[in-house]
């Protein structure tokens, strides 16, 4: 049985990553779905670049912009003691971008099927805007949070190249499992990569089998 | 009707869209039920949205009693004006049952006494069957009187409702009829209705606005706003028609027909099932279905003749028809006949006719 460590970072960060992109991107998703905003395809475009872009130029561009020598990356330095290359937090930041579209594309055409008629049914019903969105917008989209969810957890899972190019490959702080696979392989320790992989991909299949039929449990009204 | 006094509403807002512009500078008194009639797209909606807070962009001024909702920078959001709307689609939220949606409302209606209790707008709609279901299944009509205790559980001090019976059958709107007009009296709150169905103008409202191409063009008693024949050109297939005020008083079972008074004359008027005598009932007579005659008839089918004075005649110049108005009792019953049959029997205000009704031709009243 092959050192499962790899595995638990790789949990680990996709947990972090995925928390984060809920408070970060359900604003911005918002904000698409509703604005008239001219910028809005300038935006949409930014959001969509990690889909289209390889891992490598994202992991280049992080490495560039997280070193201890520029501004943000010195700031961390300041503030954490620690550089943002080379380290757990430096992934999330990486994985937060890398991710976004899959946060925020689903909860985007989540919040823009449902539309305006319900929230202002709200309004007129005494509930102000934030309340709206909690009490009437969140349980009307959980479909949609929960698609957004799944998939940025998932996709932070499999990520690889940002990774290694931001993160390398250090034990117990970057060396996530998709890494840990490479690395088997390429030292031709063909039984632990199998071990992992497997893993993986029964991990995997039981994530989403239980999304799925959860999917058809929260279709029924929870109130 | 009301107990309540009126209660007045001054909007003063214009708005302009690419081929439609809403411009309002009016003062309305709200008393009971209130009418905003007038052609689909003349702006009806967008004047309640301004009303109730939901179009940012409608600058101007909405006073509602002694508030202002907005006026020069002020604006006042929507959630926070006590006004009520009821959506032409009910809007409830899926996600939430039957009391769910209610209880959203009263939730957060504001601290202190709550002027409508939930067990009494419960029972004023008739929801007690109703309150535990979802209201993914709920038919159109139970929809409508679900959104409607909804919106009333918010303690509005107005109530707009925007066609809320637009999706409704017949059978299913008379039934709400008698539930919605008691709103205002048993709530103490002053509704507009809005639509550009004649006969719920007629069944619901005793005073109409009349929204046309985004400008108010007429405001009086809904039984002088659907006299008028000036309405035809903008309301599609509108005619002009009255509206009597009856009561039963006895039903004549094996002829499928009940009496009814109408100012001391009776009227016999076919029945429909629940109307129990001493109902109230209000009539709607299409000016084109009224035959007038100078002498009492005999040997007709009609039978239902009733005397009175011709209070005006106005022709209209552009047609071979004109709108005959005659006092029976008190209220006024319009005809429209041709502007020969006017000159052949020699009609003129003052004189004394007969106004001869078909039992066929009452719109099936509301009880």
């Amino acid at each position: 049985m092959p050192d499962l460590a790899p595995l638990w970072l790789s949990l680990a960060l996709a947990g972090v990553t995925t928390v984060v992109l809920l408070i970060l991107g359900t604003p911005l998703a918002w904000w698409l779905a509703h604005t008239s905003s001219r910028i809005r395809p300038v935006i949409e475009a930014v959001t969509a670049l990690p889909l289209v872009l390889p891992p490598t130029v994202l992991g280049f561009y992080f490495l560039i912009i997280l070193g201890p020598g520029t501004t943000i990356g010195n700031f961390w330095v300041q503030v954490t003691g620690d550089a943002l290359t080379f380290s757990f937090s430096g992934l999330v930041v990486a994985s937060v971008v890398y991710s976004l579209p899959f946060m925020v594309q689903p909860l985007q055409s989540a919040f823009e099927s449902m539309g305006r008629a319900p929230l202002e049914a709200a309004a007129t019903l005494r509930a102000s805007p934030l309340d709206a969105f909690f009490s009437v917008a969140v349980p009307l989209s959980r479909h949609g949070f929960v698609t957004a969810a799944v998939l940025t957890f998932a996709h932070t899972i499999g990520e690889f190249g940002v990774v290694l190019m931001v993160g390398g490959n250090i034990p117990g702080k970057t060396r996530v499992i998709s890494i840990a696979i490479y690395e088997h392989v390429e030292t031709l320790n063909y039984a632990a990569a199998h071990w992992l992989s497997a893993v993986l991909l029964v991990f995997a299949f039981t994530v989403l089998f239980l999304v799925y039929a959860l999917k058809r449990r929260l279709a029924i009204r929870v109130g | 009707m009301s107990a309540s006094n009126g209660k007045k509403l001054t909007i003063r807002s214009r708005i302009d869209y690419a081929d439609f512009s809403l411009d309002i500078d009016n003062e309305l008194q709200l008393k009971g039920v209130t009418g905003l009639f007038g052609p689909s797209g003349g702006g009806k909606s967008t004047l309640l949205r301004v009303i109730a807070g939901l179009n940012q962009n409608a600058g101007g001024q909405v006073s509602f009693a002694e508030t202002d909702w907005q006026k020069e920078s002020l604006f006042v959001p929507a959630h926070k004006r006590q006004v009520g709307y009821v959506f032409q689609d009910a809007r409830l939220f899926e996600h939430l049952s039957v009391a769910g949606n209610l209880r959203f409302a009263l939730d957060r209606s504001g601290p202190g006494e709550k002027n409508n209790s939930f067990d009494d707008v419960v029972d004023a709609l008739d929801l007690h069957s109703l309150l535990n279901r979802g209201v993914a299944k709920l038919s159109g009509g139970e929809r409508q009187r679900v959104a409607i205790a909804r919106t009333m559980l918010s303690q509005p001090e107005l109530l707009l409702l925007d066609e809320p019976l637009a999706a409704l059958d017949a059978d299913r709107k008379r039934e709400i009829y008698p539930t919605i007009a008691a709103l205002p009296d048993r709530f103490g709150v002053p509704i507009i209705f809005v639509s550009h169905a004649v006969d719920e103008m007629a069944q619901l409202t005793e005073s109409v606005v009349v929204l046309e191409a985004g400008r108010i063009v007429a405001e009086a008693s809904t039984e002088k706003i659907l006299s008028r024949d000036s309405l035809r050109g903008s309301i599609q297939a509108f005619e002009a028609m009255s509206v009597l005020d009856v009561t039963v008083v006895e039903q004549l079972e094996s002829l499928h027909l009940v009496r009814v008074d109408h100012r001391g004359q009776s009227l016999a008027i076919p029945s429909h099932a629940g109307v129990q005598n001493g109902a109230a009932l209000r009539l709607l007579v299409r000016a084109g279905d009224v035959v007038l005659a100078t002498e009492k008839p005999q040997g007709l089918s009609v039978r239902n003749i009733l005397s009175g004075t011709i209070t005006s005649i106005d022709p209209n110049p552009n047609s071979a028809f004109a709108v005959v108005s005659v006092d029976v009792d008190g209220a006024v019953i319009n005809a429209q006949i041709t502007n020969q049959a006017v000159q052949a029997l020699n009609l003129q205000s003052g004189k004394n006719v007969y106004v001869l009704l078909k039992a066929a031709s009452f719109d099936r009243p509301g009880a």
